[in-house]
């Protein structure tokens, strides 16, 4: 499994594309942090960056590698390796060699102009966004085996994570005002990794002072360990749902 | 009322005399001098420690310290109460009140008197500062009032550093007032003078009045109270050159006001507020040539108000210009700056040839349906809001300026520019 993983990994790294995506993300970070002077906006500027870049390149790219490295796991699974191994060691290789350009294009930055407990949520969060994305990926490209419709499939999750889900929660929000909608809002906010994500961040800028009572209960739970550790784990089960079940589908299926 | 002051000060030069007060002098305690002067001495208190309370003052006398001296209450009770008209109290530190809940222990109270002058005191940890009660023509100037730290503390637990009752024509002006429940708080005081003060940490509102008409507050800072500066049911007013910063919290506000009227707001900076101006049913005000800088909401103007006026205003770096919780409009926009205005100039006049709507549809929606508030910063937000300035459909049609200025308005030298514009 190491030496498929080593090989995965190495595979993409010797890809333009995640090198490429590295310097993208240094340079808006760098830029980011020397051109708003305050170090709490560029965190706040960065995560809009994150939220919406990061998940769809991730998304992307883990969805056409999948697809490009077909044959290659056509030729593994001849071999005698457990398939799920070999899953496992491709996700891997996807999501830690695009975590890692994550890391070098955003955390470096953080943390030599803005290191702050809010700049490691903002990366732990930019992490899982990664892996949760990739996992998603992998589902969207075990479900077809048709390249286009995966790719597609793969960009219809993003929009839908990333802009239709707020208008269908606001929409909510707003038919239902009559009624208090503050656990609603927690439980809504806490079935898209990309708005859980973005509110931990949040809550740990001075914005959060914006967000009246909504914010206050959000800050009671999220303000302590127990209640990070709860909104992490919850990313976590992002990570694992479509993971499993793409493996469950990749593992039994006619290839 | 002059000719009454000269009389007064040449009555006092003329036949005051004066009572040392020090650890050697013939008076060794306040309370001895106070109980053996005449109407119209002067107490003169020598540098020193007195551990002393409940001093009354219940003749017209000047009590006059020097090089610094302390009264220190030891927590037992009031340190001075002045029951006479006509005194003076200057240049004493008083210190170390305890809370008391049934008789609100003061460092100075004033019952009921008129002409009193209280003037650079410093006046540390006490209950109440400065009480002043029924009084008239008072003068409080260049006092020093320091509570303790408020963090984690009961409002109820905490006394006002300057607090008047029924007082009419005070003067407050350039004292520094920290660390108490309110800073200034006036209740049915009337034609007063506010200025040059500084009121910051307290923990509920820097300043806090009500039922006080006719009053001016120019020149003053009032930064980082708990819940910024609140003012209710009152009409009149003038606040001008007052800057309301740092009042950042969940339930905080730069200027509250509930229920003033044909009042006139100029010249004043809001900054880093999380709400500038929080209007509710506030009528015919006359807001302008105020910057609103880096607010979280620079006004909130509720549907509840009406004729008010805003122009020449500076809105920079607030997350929400303007936002409102109804349909009616029934206030002014007029020749103001808006950072987030995007149109343009042909004619070169600086005002801007297409209108700008302050109020944004995410504004709205927060402010019928305040949960909403957690989507913040997310892309559909954005997208709506640009959706909604291209094509306005839910934003009330007539909250809009119509004449924005291009550029930012600098209040000094722009005379030719309001000229332009007259």
């Amino acid at each position: 499994m190491k030496k498929i993983l080593k090989y995965v990994f190495y595979d993409i790294i010797r890809n333009k594309i995640v090198v490429a995506y590295t310097l993208f993300l240094l340079m808006l970070s760098i830029g980011l942090f020397n051109f708003g002077g305050n170090p709490d906006k560029a965190i706040l500027s960065l995560l809009n960056l994150v939220l919406l870049t990061v998940p769809l390149i991730s998304i992307v790219f883990a969805t056409t590698h999948f697809y490009n490295s077909y044959e290659f796991m056509e030729l593994l699974v001849a071999q005698p390796i457990n398939r799920k191994k070999i899953f496992l060691s491709e996700y891997l290789g996807v999501a830690c060699s695009l975590s890692g350009a994550f890391i070098l294009g955003v955390g470096v930055p953080v943390v030599l102009f803005g290191a702050s407990l809010t700049g490691l949520y903002l990366l732990v969060t930019g992490v899982f966004i990664t892996f949760i994305f990739v996992a998603m990926a992998f589902l969207a490209s075990v479900i077809t085996r048709d390249k286009a419709k995966g790719i597609g499939i793969a960009l219809l999750l993003w929009f839908y994570f990333a802009l239709i889900y707020d208008g269908i929660v606001l929409f909510i929000l707003y038919s239902f005002s009559d009624y208090p909608l503050e656990n609603t809002t927690l439980a809504l906010t806490a079935l898209n990794p990309i708005d859980l994500g973005r509110i931990i961040v949040l809550l740990n800028l001075d914005v959060s002072a914006l967000m009246g009572y909504t914010g206050a209960l959000y800050k009671s739970i999220l303000g302590s360990l127990w209640g990070i550790g709860l909104a992490f784990g919850l990313l976590l089960v992002w990570v694992l749902v479509p993971y499993l079940s793409s493996r469950r589908i990749f593992s039994k299926r006619d290839l | 009322m002059s000719t009454t002051l000269v009389l007064l000060l040449s009555a006092s030069f003329a036949f005051g005399s004066t009572l040392k007060v020090c650890n050697t002098c013939s008076y060794t305690s306040v309370k001895q001098a106070v109980k053996m002067a005449k109407a119209g001495d002067t107490v003169l208190i020598e540098g020193g420690v007195y551990q002393e309370h409940g001093i009354e003052i219940n003749k017209p006398l000047t009590i006059l310290g020097r090089n610094n001296p302390v009264i220190d209450g030891n927590y037992k009770g009031q340190i001075l109460t002045i029951t006479a008209d006509n005194v003076t109290v200057e240049g004493l530190t008083i210190k170390n009140i305890a809370t008391s809940y049934t008789r609100d222990d003061a460092g100075i109270r004033v019952v009921e008197r008129s002409n009193i002058r209280i003037l650079n005191n410093t006046i540390l940890n006490t209950y109440f500062g400065i009480y002043l009660q029924n009084s008239e023509n008072c003068v409080i100037k260049g006092n020093v009032v320091t509570g303790k730290d408020v963090t984690g503390l009961n409002e109820s637990s905490l006394g006002n550093a300057i607090h008047l009752w029924y007082c009419d024509n005070a003067v407050i002006s350039n004292n520094k007032v920290k660390g108490h429940r309110d800073g200034i708080y006036l209740e049915f005081v009337k034609d007063s003078e506010v200025k040059d003060n500084l009121s910051e940490h307290n923990l509920r509102y820097g300043l806090h009045f009500m039922f006080s008409d006719r009053n001016v507050y120019t020149h003053n800072i009032f930064r980082q109270n708990g819940a910024g500066v609140a003012v209710m049911y009152t009409r009149d007013i003038r606040m001008e050159h007052n800057t309301f910063e740092g009042n950042w919290g969940a339930a905080a506000y730069g200027l509250l006001l509930k229920e003033i009227t044909n009042s006139v707001i100029y010249n004043n900076t809001f900054r880093r507020n999380t709400t500038g101006i929080y209007m509710e049913s506030s009528s015919r005000l006359d807001i302008q040539r105020n910057n609103f800088d880096r607010n979280g909401w620079a006004i909130r103007l509720l549907s509840s108000c009406m004729d008010d006026t805003f122009k020449l205003n500076n809105f920079t770096g607030n997350s929400f210009d303007v936002s409102t919780n109804g349909n009616s409009t029934l206030n002014h926009f007029e020749n103001n700056y808006w950072d987030k205005y995007s149109g343009y100039d042909l004619n070169k006049d600086l005002v801007g040839d297409v209108p700008y709507r302050p109020v944004s549809l995410y504004s709205m929606l927060v402010e019928r349906v305040p949960p909403s508030v957690m989507f913040m910063r997310s892309f559909m937000v954005d997208m709506l809001d640009n959706i909604e300035k291209v094509l306005p459909s839910f934003i009330p049609e007539n909250l809009v300026d119509n004449q924005p200025m291009m550029r930012k308005i600098t209040y000094d030298n722009d005379r030719k520019l309001t000229q332009v514009i007259r």
